[in-house]
């Protein structure tokens, strides 16, 4: 059983074999993968000891006191989110030894793509189709939209439609492909804020060794679910001090400028504000509910709530910088490589807000979810469930 | 940080409750009791207090009391919510008593409160918010005379907490008085009007700060037992529309009800967060202010909407009178006003958290 004490130790003799000081970053982080001090609960061999994740916290403390180099994780989010735990539940072993190192060490950059212009909210009936040669590999052409990231990644986790003649869930296959194949183009998708945090992939030609295949065919809907709920984790579970989040900058705003106050906007405010609490409050117990082990429905809503007030809040600022509000900070189009929330101008806050109660499921689809899992209602009507993919309606 | 959740032995002493308000509390038997001349129910009192000790959970050991706190208060508040419950708990076992408790004298009444055996009524209006004014009666020759109004569970008291003009708190025996009740939009809560024409009174000590920290911890747990008045509206209309079926399909399958849900489910989340903030708060004293007025601020928009969901997705039946949803409303929309509206709280808390207006 690897303890607390273990972990510690092993940490002082990593930081001892390679002292951050004379050691070059991708040097101590390969390093640390090697040590199994890259995500504790990972299996021995692939970055791990097979500990308790929760003893993850005290390796980084050890780390963090030495001064040593991290793997920048909100740059490689969707590798360690979303690829790393399916690739380690259902990749082959050669698979796992290839690729979760240099994604956890960030060398290797990974994107996701799952979304496409004909397939949001119904991602299940996506069209684009992976068809398999007489060699055994793939020949994949689609176009995939909403990825972030896509412009620097070496690897995508890929989900195709393989065959067309069952089910939309059941005739999909789930791939890891080379974003440096020649039949992949990357195009920025500017969005209403002016900048491109996403792009469009256009994938016509791409050649997929069936090695690079994750899951059997036709079972890629299943691996799938593992990246989304992962995803779902990865969102949950931050700890914010009170006006921690949007809240935070129009309450300065407020404080600091007199001039600006209004009576209307005073009680919208103060509205906000109780909302804004109280929903911090509510993530602060959903923790709690985690950390006490008796993990409640409560997480399902959480996205719900944060993208309404969100964009309310954000709204109301613009409202109250006035003439202020009738500007807009920057609309060069860039290419961001990290989204801050809310590093800029209220403007940019109130557009990029928008697409909160879109992304990672809309707020209707959520709806319903909350509906359905939750409080047990009656399902949607599925009049897709027992028709051919070839013949759904589009 | 504090604990929003709930302790085994908290989640223990709800189902006590519950299963005691299952036996004894039914809806038709609250329907039939409101217009009789005894809306309380003084033996499902009996067994609240005097048999499972429930009325002296906020009172030391030492004081003759349960020497419990705020947490678990907050949790017999849900439940006699979910029942709308017409007891005096609220009003006796933690508004009074929290008023004996910063009194210098209380003498044997705090004892008495937390036995159950005597029930104690602050004579300050149902809808003052901590901190508001109220009025007072005249104190002359040691005799007090004034009229006071609004005031919640007066029927059933033994004896009033009467402000005067001196500053004092003083105890006044019911039958000293006129108590007169007042048609309330809540009958299940009753309000009445208390006249004094030279009643004696025994003076428990000043009254600011004990009506103050009765008021507050008044609003505080309140918001427990609006959450469970939200709650019940939700669990109780997600049953029904799971039943009931028009057009050939269960009501409850149409995504335009299915979303209103959802978004009531979403609130009741929350509200159940700031209920607990609230009661955790009270209990240790850490940053209750605010969060009182958070949770106050917040809980009767969500209690008063849940209710009204509940009665326009019965259709029909929820606007007779046989069905309980009434009572959950009217005690929603008394709730809303008791002991400070939401937007009474919002100007305390503009205040508190330096967000001022122009």
């Amino acid at each position: 059983m690897t303890d607390a004490a273990e972990l510690r130790r092993r940490t002082q003799e990593l930081l001892a074999a390679h002292p951050p000081a004379d050691t070059g970053r991708a040097d101590f982080l390969r390093a640390r993968f090697d040590a199994g001090l890259a995500w504790v609960h990972f299996p021995e061999g692939l970055g791990g000891l097979g500990a308790p994740r929760s003893l993850q916290a005290v390796v980084d403390a050890e780390l963090q006191t030495a001064g040593a180099p991290d793997n920048d994780p909100r740059r490689i989010g969707i590798g360690l989110g979303m690829a790393a735990p399916t690739i380690l539940q259902y990749g082959t072993e050669e698979q796992k030894r290839r690729f979760l190192r240099p994604l956890w060490t960030g060398e290797e950059v990974w994107c996701q793509l799952f979304s496409e212009p004909g397939a949001g909210s119904d991602l299940a009936a996506l069209g684009t189709r992976a068809v398999r040669e007489d060699s055994g590999d793939w020949v994949v052409d689609g176009q995939k939209v909403w990825t972030s990231s896509a412009h620097l990644a070496r690897w995508a986790i890929l989900i195709a439609r393989t065959d067309p003649e069952v089910p939309k869930h059941r005739g999909i296959t789930y791939f890891v492909c080379d974003m440096t194949d020649p039949g992949v183009e990357v195009r920025p998708l500017r969005q209403i804020t002016g900048e491109a945090e996403f792009n469009e992939v256009f994938l016509t030609g791409v050649r997929i060794p069936d090695a690079h295949r994750l899951g059997e065919v036709g079972d890629g809907w299943r691996v799938a679910q593992t990246t989304l709920n992962n995803e779902r984790v990865a969102i949950g579970g931050m700890r914010l001090p009170r006006e921690g989040g949007m809240i935070g900058p129009v309450s300065k705003t407020w404080r600091e400028r007199p001039g600006l106050r209004t009576h209307d906007l005073h009680q919208r405010l103060l509205k906000l504000w109780v909302e804004a609490e109280v929903a911090r409050l509510a993530g602060e117990r959903l923790r709690q509910q985690l950390v006490a082990g008796q993990p409640g429905p409560e997480g399902a809503g959480m996205k719900l709530g944060f993208a309404r007030l969100n964009q309310e809040i954000s709204g109301l600022e613009v409202e109250l910088r006035g003439e202020e509000g009738l500007l807009y900070d920057d609309w060069t189009m860039r290419r961001p490589e990290l989204v801050d929330f809310t590093g800029r101008d209220a403007g940019y806050r109130y557009l990029r807000s928008k697409g909160n109660s879109i992304e990672g499921g809309t707020s209707e689809v959520l709806l319903n979810i909350v509906a359905e899992r939750v409080l047990g209602l009656p399902a949607e009507p599925r009049t897709d469930k027992d028709v051919a993919w070839k013949d759904l309606a589009r | 940080m504090s604990d929003l959740l709930y302790s085994e032995e908290e989640e223990a002493l709800r189902a006590a409750v519950r299963d005691l308000l299952t036996d004894h509390c039914d809806a038709a038997g609250v329907i039939a009791r409101i217009e009789s001349d005894a809306p309380h129910d003084l033996s499902l009192w009996k067994s609240l207090a005097d048999d499972m000790g429930l009325a002296g959970l906020l009172v030391p050991e030492d004081r003759g009391g349960q020497g419990a706190t705020h947490r678990e208060a907050a949790v017999v508040l849900e439940e006699l919510g979910r029942a709308v419950a017409p007891v005096p708990y609220l009003t006796s076992a933690v508004v009074a008593t929290e008023a004996l408790l910063a009194c210098a004298e209380p003498g044997d009444l705090l004892a008495g409160l937390a036995s159950g055996r005597r029930i104690g009524a602050l004579a300050v209006g149902l809808h003052t918010a901590p901190g508001a004014a109220f009025p007072t009666v005249r104190l002359e020759d040691g005799a007090l005379y004034g009229e006071l109004t609004g005031i919640a569970d007066a029927a059933v008291a033994g004896v009033l907490l009467v402000p005067a003009d001196d500053g004092g708190l003083y105890a006044v025996e019911a039958d000293a008085v006129t108590v007169t009740a007042q048609p309330s939009l809540d009958l299940t809560r009753p309000l009445a009007r208390i006249v004094l024409d030279g009643a004696p009174g025994r003076r428990l000590g000043d009254t600011e700060p004990a009506v103050r920290r009765a008021l507050r911890a008044g609003a505080g747990l309140l918001a427990s037992e609006q959450l469970g008045l939200a709650e019940w509206s939700l669990t109780e209309t997600v049953r029904y529309l799971k039943d009931r079926k028009q057009f050939n399909r269960p009501v409850g399958g149409f995504q335009a009800l299915k979303h209103r849900l959802a978004r009531l489910w979403l609130d009741v989340v929350n509200l159940r967060a700031a209920a607990r903030g609230a009661a955790d708060a009270l209990s240790t004293g850490e940053d209750a202010e605010v969060t009182v007025t958070v949770a106050q601020a917040y809980a009767a928009p969500v209690a008063v909407r849940a209710a009204e969901e509940a009665l326009q997705l019965h259709g029909g039946i929820g606007m007779t009178w046989e069905h309980p949803v009434h009572l959950c409303l009217k005690r929603a929309k008394a709730d809303s006003i008791a002991y400070g509206t939401a937007g009474a709280h919002r100007e305390v808390l503009a205040e508190l958290v330096d967000l001022r207006a122009p």
